[in-house]
């Protein structure tokens, strides 16, 4: 099974990088855009793990390595298979 | 008293930290790689500046993993002294061991300067060699030091006199300008609750010499050599039988 995590800062913490961007695409004309958070992704390849484990696992593993609860948030979903 | 200085691959201040140490405070002091296990009964642990692992996922994540880090826990569980210097300090804030993370500078860069900061608890095992209010010039070299928690851990940390160092300008005002990278409150060094751990960003290994401009980071070292070897500073009173760690 194949998986995406979403990382990104939580609403109520400033993200200056994204911040950049939106300038940068202020800057070219982009006026349409208000906002823009910066954000990490990974995949994660899962052997042998069911949809209902992985729903387990996959939360487990974004809270206690891939984010730090303090800053950031996380989504994740499957990519392949069940 | 002895001092351990964990190395892990990406330390780049692990020599200047143990340089200190050994040669300017005279103190034994060992080499701890963090792949061991074993502590080598050392009654300070130093975790010192670096880009440990890269800094790869985020600074400091990844080191805390390490088996020695498990000793290292363990060790300041116990109330064992522990010093976070830069990298050190990220390290102890993934760890666990410090409350709140750090944020990329507020203004995208890295800054390698000198900075001042503020004494702003004079009552610690890390500072009883300084005077309340002592400004000390030492240099900060991070890309990451933008000290961040939430509300409810900041107060804390106020209320606890756990906020023991604060970027301020030459004269010690504290001010936004003062506060180069950005940090919650102007925060540049914090202790736990217990009063045994503190993690800082500005480099004091790197101001304990004359020949580079500034002394003013010795007065960590030596308030730790103080309260380890149970001594109290020159010219001030015995503190007396008081709560361990001298809060």
């Amino acid at each position: 099974m194949k998986v995406r995590v979403l990382v990104s800062f939580k609403d109520s913490v400033l993200d200056p990088q994204g911040q950049t961007v939106k300038n940068a695409l202020h800057t070219m004309g982009y006026a349409a855009v208000t906002d823009v958070r910066q954000g990490k992704v990974f995949e994660l390849e899962l052997v042998g793990a069911t949809r209902k484990q992985a729903e387990a696992l996959v939360p487990e593993i974004a809270r206690r390595v891939l984010a730090n609860p303090i800053i950031e948030k996380f989504d994740w979903e499957i990519l392949k298979g069940r | 008293m002895k001092f351990g200085v964990v190395q892990f691959p990406g330390s780049n201040c692990d020599f200047d930290t143990f340089h200190v140490l050994r040669d300017v405070m005279k103190r034994p002091t060992v080499m701890l790689w963090h792949k061991d296990h074993d502590l080598q009964g050392v009654d300070c642990v130093v975790l010192p500046g670096g880009f440990s692992y890269g800094d790869y996922l985020r600074s400091g994540a990844i080191a805390r993993f390490s088996p020695l880090m498990q000793e290292v826990k363990a060790f300041a569980r116990r109330g064992g002294r522990l010093l976070g210097i830069c990298n050190g300090f990220q390290i102890l804030l993934e760890l666990g061991l410090l409350p709140g993370a750090m944020l990329r500078n507020k203004n995208l860069k890295f800054l390698c300067q000198h900075v001042h900061i503020r004494v702003e608890n004079a009552r610690t095992d890390f500072t009883r060699a300084a005077r309340k209010g002592q400004i000390l010039r030492v240099p900060i070299a991070h890309f990451d030091g933008n000290y961040f928690a939430p509300p409810r851990v900041l107060r804390d940390l106020e209320t606890n006199g756990q906020v023991v160092f604060r970027y301020c300008d030459a004269d010690g005002n504290v001010t936004p300008e003062a506060n180069v990278n950005g940090s919650l409150d102007s925060i540049a060094g914090i202790r736990n609750a217990a009063g045994n751990v503190l993690g800082l960003m500005p480099h004091p290994e790197r101001a304990s010499e004359a020949l580079l401009g500034s002394e003013d980071g010795r007065t960590i070292f030596e308030s730790l050599i103080l309260s380890l070897e149970k001594r109290t500073p020159a010219g001030r009173p015995a503190a007396g039988k008081k709560a361990r760690h001298d809060r």
